[in-house]
């Protein structure tokens, strides 16, 4: 491989893994959204089941 | 907003254009008479400086539309252009590195006035993320920041013409008013590697922007659970 060649190389692996860190970033934004859903979707359960006994209070 | 089937027809079509870019550039460019094959690098670096400048342009049109027409998501649509404007930004800094040490013997070059133009270009939008994080979330953040993004678009044709008025004799000039200064297949090549890398710039645009606002929902969602 010559000089040539091992600096173009580097060049393209320059953006190939400026990209590759991108995705990571954005892969690691993506499991704390996917955490964040999770967590209110156990909220939002959790409301479900205390609304009845609320409304059964207020009833009795 | 991009509807959300079309993200994966994007993101394929940016892939493909990508391999295609890399196939033509690898067998179809032929090889630079005065710079040898160091010359490639060239089909990469200036359509990714190029990309960055769509990237600025695209979050100062946004940034007008906020301030112009108070346009609901422009402001975010600004900062996500913008950042992806420096990740491209940084791209050619590096790219330009490796190639003017194959080329000049040297990784920087002062006394070019557009390597050091885009440099301050650079570090002028690196500056805007400063701004916007010091200041709280709000209507106030989100017209500063237009404000500085609108300033920032200034630069461009300043760093885009500086080589031209100036005498630079160290980087080159291909795009004459005579027209590009490469032969058919290298243009062809240029023009490839170009739209990929807007294909790519589009992509990782709407993803993150489909992220950011993804995370506002959730926000709105955790306040009203919370209530």
């Amino acid at each position: 491989m010559t000089a040539a060649e091992k600096y173009v190389a580097a060049a393209y692996l320059v953006v190939f893994v400026v990209v590759l860190a991108y995705v990571l970033i954005i892969a690691t934004k993506l499991a704390r959204l996917e955490r964040e859903v999770a967590e209110l979707a156990d909220l939002a359960r959790e409301r479900r089941v205390r609304e009845p006994e609320h409304k059964a209070v207020a009833l009795g | 907003m991009l509807p959300a089937n079309c993200l994966p027809a994007l993101a394929a079509l940016a892939l493909g254009l990508m391999v295609a870019a890399i196939a033509v550039v690898a067998y179809v460019a032929p090889v630079d008479a005065d710079q040898g094959f160091s010359q490639k690098i060239f089909y990469f670096h200036v359509p990714v400086a190029l990309t960055a400048y769509a990237m600025f342009g695209w979050g100062a049109w946004k940034a007008l539309r906020h301030l112009w027409k108070r346009e609901r998501g422009a402001d975010l649509e600004s900062y996500v252009a913008i950042h992806l404007g420096v990740i491209f930004g940084a791209m050619t800094l590096l790219t330009g590195s490796i190639w003017a040490k194959i080329s000049w013997g040297r990784w920087w070059v002062w006394s070019s006035d557009q390597l050091v133009l885009f440099l301050v270009l650079f570090l002028f939008y690196a500056a805007y993320f400063m701004l916007r994080f010091s200041v709280e979330p709000g209507p106030r953040r989100a017209n500063l920041s237009a404000v500085y993004a609108l300033f920032g678009v200034a630069l461009i044709p300043v760093s885009f013409l500086a080589i031209r008025i100036s005498k630079d004799i160290i980087h080159p000039v291909l795009f004459k008013s005579s027209g590009p200064d490469m032969s058919g297949t290298m243009f062809f090549a240029f023009c490839v590697s170009w739209a990929a890398m807007l294909a790519l710039a589009a992509t990782l645009y709407h993803v993150e922007l489909a992220g950011k606002r993804l995370d506002e929902r959730l926000k709105e969602l955790r306040e009203v659970l919370a209530s």
